[in-house]
């Protein structure tokens, strides 16, 4: 293959490589602080996954099997697109099944069927500061960190409730990580916040903005809350339309122009291997 | 009835060949050549050199007509190849005071040793559409003189003679270089100036503009304008000295901005500086005065509270590739993230129905 030649595996240089993996490497040793590291221009967009994709990159090793996922889906088209650049640069297996895949590259979601050890998933992160909104400069929220100084958060998930009677943040709900740092999850949605306690590796690219952090395997993800109204993983009150499961994580469908709508698992690779299942049960 | 979708592939595959179409445009119109638009757009290829930090015209152009002449794109597709360049090693500082001008003006000073070169410019020409280019006329050479060869020291020099203008410390500190380590702040002039040189154009007008209109205002002038071509030296070890290893056309701007003093410092002008590669002289102006506006905290001056004296805010936001992909990227999918938040709105709205009292305080 002409093309994979002109490149280095996985695109990028040993060098980039090896300073990425020292920064993975802090990332995880500090559990959930936001670790800068000088971000490489991709061949792709900024915001479209070079975090995750640099993050990728450099802990890929030629016998891993790697799966891609946006919105839980692995046909979506920037998934398509960037498990396509993985095939073409590091010419690595890849699948669309969770239990078979070694390295998961993730935006928005993680998979229903739950990781296990040796697995990493990869988020790609847009905006890694989880204060950000409240304070735009990063030269504050860096001092805020290093103090523990978090009162503004639980100030602002207090004005939440007293505005709308909940907190209405519905994704990217800040965690804490360890009792330590507070930590962006990425925008999945608060559904997914409480399954981030889990035996796989974890780790957050953030390629505009230069950061990566990391959870390492059982490590306490606690999501922000208050004893009175304590934190909810919320979904939609219905159930797959394919499969019928009521657990998965639901995307809504628009089916007509009189208001009719479905709903169906976001996770494609869960949704198919339960409609398997039973089809064959159904021919057994 | 929905089934989940497939052929995400078959679509992108089939959208590039579309875009390749489109690309070419007409096929009974003759196709562009990548020296045409070296030659012929060179200030759209000057731009792309700039803001995609590498200097290869031909790479340029090249990305110029793969990008259909979108000039953010093809500066994104120089940025990308950039970046998977060896680094062969750093080359001596580049010498501007002997550059070989093309133009070089002063509009401190009516005249200056090496005199006033008006060079190639549309300054004084009026924007009026020659309809002769689209009739393909022929074009009359320009008038030929012997070149001046005589130095053309720095406009700034002369000020400085003078203790007029505030002297520029000279360091041997090697710089940071924005594409090997992350922006950190505080940022130091060196690294201010990288980001600005090849942040975009149109931002960093904008903020230079935001400065003469009153919000940081510096009080500009162009002490001195050059455009033309430096030799680039390299330190060979084995040899124990520089060679010359090409040549690069660079333009280069310094401001002398009114200063009335501060605290510590006596009443004396100050210096902005701007440095884009090619002919790219609105580029190095705004940079020049963003730059000026940016060094109020080393000239003692009060922070006015501006945009353009923000260095956090200027340099986060001048990079046109960060920026437009960051953008861009709200195209993506969002069903997951927009579902979690229709599920809040329904049960707040819910909440509000159940209980009125309250949804009506809200």
């Amino acid at each position: 293959m002409a093309e994979a030649e002109q490149y280095n595996f996985a695109y990028l240089d040993e060098q980039t490589k090896r300073m990425i993996r020292r920064t993975v490497l802090k990332a995880l040793a500090i559990p959930g602080y936001q670790v800068p590291f000088a971000s490489r221009e991709m061949p792709m967009p900024y915001g479209w996954g070079t975090g995750g994709v640099q993050v990728t990159a450099a802990v890929l090793t030629p016998s891993d099997t790697l799966k891609v996922i946006d919105q839980g889906a692995d046909d979506t088209t920037n998934a398509v697109s960037i498990r396509k650049f993985f095939e073409k640069t590091a010419q690595v297996a890849t699948t669309t099944r969770t239990p078979a895949a070694s390295v998961i590259q993730t935006r928005h979601r993680i998979p229903e069927t739950p990781l296990a050890e040796g697995q990493i998933l990869v988020y790609q992160v847009p905006i890694p500061e989880p204060l950000r909104f409240l304070e735009p400069r990063e030269t504050e929220t860096r001092k805020m960190h290093a103090h523990e100084e978090y009162g503004l958060m639980h100030v602002k998930l207090y004005e939440d409730i007293a505005r709308h009677g909940a907190i209405v943040t519905a994704y990217a709900y800040p965690v804490r990580v360890e009792g330590r740092y507070v930590m962006d999850p990425s925008p999945i949605p608060k559904f997914d916040n409480p399954r981030m306690n889990m035996a796989a590796i974890q780790l957050f690219g953030a390629g505009r903005e230069q950061r990566i952090y990391a959870v390492p395997p059982h490590t306490g993800v606690v999501s922000l809350d208050f004893e009175d109204y304590p934190f909810e993983a919320t979904k939609a009150a219905a159930v797959c339309a394919l499969c019928g499961s009521a657990e998965s994580y639901l995307d809504e469908v628009i089916v007509d122009d009189t208001g009719g709508r479905m709903f169906v698992c976001s996770d494609t690779d869960f949704c198919a291997g339960r409609r398997g299942a039973m089809d064959a049960e159904a021919v057994a | 009835m929905y089934v989940a979708v497939k052929g995400g592939e078959r679509a992108i595959e089939n959208a590039h060949a579309w875009l390749a179409e489109e690309r070419r445009g007409d096929p009974s119109v003759a196709e562009l050549s990548v020296a045409q638009i070296r030659e012929q757009l060179a200030l759209a290829v000057n731009r792309v050199m700039a803001e995609g930090s590498l200097y290869d015209p031909d790479l340029a152009a090249l990305a110029i007509k793969q990008a259909r002449g979108d000039l953010i794109e093809a500066i994104f597709l120089i940025r990308a190849y950039r970046t998977t360049l060896p680094r062969l090693g750093t080359s001596v500082p580049v010498d501007t005071g002997a550059m070989a001008c093309d133009r070089r003006i002063s509009a401190t000073f009516k005249d200056a040793p090496g005199g006033q070169v008006l060079g190639p410019t549309f300054d004084y020409t009026h924007r009026l559409l020659d309809f002769m280019l689209a009739a393909e006329g022929k074009m009359t050479p320009a008038p030929q003189a012997e070149p001046r060869d005589e130095p053309m020291p720095r406009i700034t020099g002369f000020l400085n003679r003078d203790g007029l203008i505030e002297e520029e410390a000279p360091s041997d500190e090697t710089p940071p270089d924005l594409t090997r380590e992350p922006l950190e702040f505080p940022a130091n002039r060196a690294l201010r100036l990288q980001a600005l040189t090849r942040g975009d154009e149109g931002f960093v007008l904008g903020m230079a503009y935001s400065t003469q209109r009153g919000y940081g205002r510096n009080h500009p002038f162009v002490g001195e304008l050059r455009v033309g071509t430096v030799s680039v030296e390299m330190e060979i070890p084995e040899l124990g000295f520089a060679v010359a290893i090409g040549e690069i056309a660079l333009t280069e701007c310094e401001t002398v901005n009114q200063f009335k003093g501060s605290k510590t410092e006596p009443a004396q002008f100050t210096r902005g500086y701007g440095l884009a590669f090619g002919h790219s002289e609105r580029k190095a102006i705004s940079m020049a005065l963003v730059d000026r506006a940016l060094r109020w905290e080393e000239l003692g001056e009060d922070n006015a509270g501006v945009p353009a004296q923000d260095a956090e805010f200027v340099l986060s936001h001048a990079d046109n590739i960060q920026a437009s992909g960051f953008l861009e990227h709200i195209k993506l999918p969002h069903y997951v993230d927009f579902q979690s938040e229709l599920e809040l709105v329904r049960r707040i709205r819910a909440g509000a129905a159940a209980d009125p009292v309250r949804g009506a305080a809200e």
